[in-house]
């Protein structure tokens, strides 16, 4: 009966994207149908095959297949979202690079790079570790059954459409949210499946407490649904097409998109990572988190704050002033909170800062932490109006950013995945601590070679900008930036190629370690425990 | 009356007020008499139960709510 009712839905999804295909009015929509078609018929066949068989009996236990698929998928699409960001980085210093093609240009590698890195290597990232975390605080198997792994496959669909989407010239303008209204409409349902399945895991937990993790891998759910439909409320010009035009227009448009895409840093990029952080950090060091006072202020202050500190990237524009300073006092408030979430995570070392010396992977979390504090002093900073002014526009926020998600939450995932895999496929150790080393100092060389040439160009283009003669008359043309900032930046493409190095080598010493690593004896204590 | 207006005089007035005294009231919660055992009990939630779900079969299933990871504080 649901095999039945399976293959109804896939007959007919494949029905709609042959039709699709046949009457697309662009290249990029042809595709997607021709993708999402052959995916409905692969799976039809899939599902047909299965009709009859056994169903294999239900599992308990904790459900880390998807999770490891998930750990798979991170250290994939890193390197591919690394790669892109560190092409990119060379074709702004040597235009040549954009090899004279429509699909190869930096306008349309850039959202690549942003979506690969943001979505595709940090979002497998929340997925998988937040399917790890929930059920390990909760004391519970995931709810959903095999929801979890729609949840998965759907989110790779999801990537798969919104990067062919870009280089094909799919795109709707809004920076990190380019993905056109069908691909919204898709992430919509995977986000509600995902939601489903965190909140049914933790309804069903057996901690009494809901551990703090938890609180931020939620807040990350349910504020990115919330973002993401509001931000993408469009009218497709046509259903078989990709072209779908805003429903906001003028200031109210930018200041929605600027609403998401500061609480997409906010709530994506430090929410979700921060449950990382309050579940990962302790488990390295072996011991409870520093204050669970102090993360539950932290949580609730970042909850209250972030969300006014959008209009900060509106600053001297036709938003009204108010707004702009709105998002600057906010902007400052939230430094506090930010440290108090730092220190909580550098603290929680307290009695057991030695294993620093040892152990490269808890030396990789702490640095990630060190990069959150960093970064959310540096955002505050350049969100006063008087910095801005120098400061927006230019390199520097570039810069800015890719300190915070080199720093913060490349550092944090690389530990989570040095952590999980020796768990996840029960080996006793990773194959190489110095690979892990070696990865850690090209990650940080890296990123101080990409923040510090950043700073220098960014401030050198805005003190360009804004140079006057005597007559009051602009100094420099813009091309006259661009031809100051070549050194700068093949250093930051230098930096990129470090970081690249980096995780290619973690992802050959995460392989080595499923493949070669010595599998864990087995626990005594574990064949004590009774089955349920 | 506009919505605009309505809605600008309610954000900057009582919804502002009510969202910092519910701001304000988690943080008192926080610390009020006897949190200490629960957020302690909280924190080290992380450091049990990692290979299998909890079955509650252990025979000394109270106790393991009381480790005492001999943190000084």
């Amino acid at each position: 009966m649901q095999d039945g009712l399976k293959l109804g839905v896939l007959a007919f999804i494949a029905t709609f994207a042959a039709i699709g295909a046949n009457f697309a009015h662009d290249v990029a929509y042809q595709v997607h149908a021709l993708i999402i078609l052959a995916i409905s018929i692969g799976m039809f066949v899939w599902v047909l095959r299965g009709i009859g068989g056994a169903k294999p009996a239900p599992e308990t236990g904790y459900m880390d297949g998807v999770v490891r698929y998930g750990v798979v998928a991170t250290a994939l699409w890193g390197v591919v979202g690394f790669l892109a960001g560190v092409y990119i980085a060379f074709q702004l210093a040597f235009p040549a690079l954009n090899l004279g093609l429509e699909w190869t240009t930096f306008g349309r590698l850039r959202p690549l790079h942003t979506s690969a890195v943001i979505f595709a290597f940090g979002g497998n990232a929340l997925l998988a570790t937040s399917f790890y975390v929930v059920q390990r605080t909760s004391a519970a198997r995931l709810w959903g059954g095999d929801l979890a792994w729609f949840v998965f496959w759907g989110y790779q669909l999801f990537i798969v459409l919104a990067a062919t989407g870009y280089v094909l010239g799919a795109t709707q303008s809004k920076e990190y949210a380019e993905p056109e209204w069908y691909v919204d409409i898709w992430l919509t349902i995977v986000w509600v499946a995902y939601l489903a399945v965190f909140l049914g895991t933790i309804m069903r937990r057996k901690e009494p407490h809901i551990y703090v993790a938890n609180w931020f891998y939620l807040a990350f759910i349910v504020t990115i649904a919330m973002l993401h439909i509001v931000n993408n409320l469009s009218l497709p010009v046509s259903v078989f097409g990709s072209k779908s035009v805003q429903v906001f227009a003028g200031v109210q448009d930018a200041l929605t998109q600027w609403w998401y895409g500061h609480n997409a840093v906010g709530f994506f990029l430090t929410a979700g990572f921060l449950g990382m952080m309050y579940y990962f950090v302790p488990k390295q060091a072996g011991r409870p988190v520093y204050s669970y006072k102090l993360s539950i202020i932290h949580f609730w202050a970042v909850i209250f704050l972030y969300i006014w500190a959008g209009p900060h990237h509106l600053h001297y524009t036709a938003l009204p002033d108010w707004a702009q300073t709105l998002g600057m006092v906010f902007s400052i408030m939230l430094w506090m909170p930010s440290w108090g979430g730092m220190i909580n995570g550098l603290m929680t070392l307290q009695g057991a800062w030695d294993k620093l010396r040892t152990d490269p992977v808890l030396r990789m979390m702490v640095t990630a932490v060190g990069f959150y504090g960093m970064a959310t002093f540096e955002g505050p900073v350049m969100s006063i109006k008087a910095v801005n002014s120098l400061s927006h526009y230019t390199d520097w926020t570039i810069g800015h950013v890719h300190s915070g998600a080199l720093g913060w939450n490349g550092m944090i995932t690389f530990g989570a995945l040095y952590f999980l895999v020796p768990r996840l496929w029960n080996r006793e150790a990773l194959y190489s601590l110095r690979a892990v080393s070696w990865h850690f100092w090209l990650a940080t060389v890296g990123i101080v070679l990409y923040a510090s040439s950043m700073w220098v160009t960014g401030i050198m283009e805005g003190l360009m900008w804004r140079e006057v003669d005597s007559q009051g008359f602009l100094v420099n043309a813009f091309a006259d930036t661009v031809a100051a900032k070549f050194p700068m930046y093949v250093v930051r493409g230098l930096g990129g190629v470090l970081y690249l190095t980096g995780a290619m080598i973690m992802c050959w010493n995460l392989w080595m370690t499923v493949a070669r690593g010595e599998a864990k004896r087995a626990a005594p204590a574990a064949a004590a425990i009774p089955a349920e | 009356m506009d919505s605009y207006s309505f809605l600008r005089e309610l954000a900057d007035s009582w919804a502002l007020l009510a969202l910092t005294l519910i701001f304000l009231g988690v943080i008192v919660w926080a610390f009020r008499p006897g949190s200490r055992a629960l957020h302690d009990d909280a924190a080290s939630i992380p450091l049990r139960d990692e290979r299998a779900p909890c079955s509650g079969g252990c025979p000394d299933c109270g106790n393991c709510k009381t480790v005492d990871f001999g943190v000084t504080k």
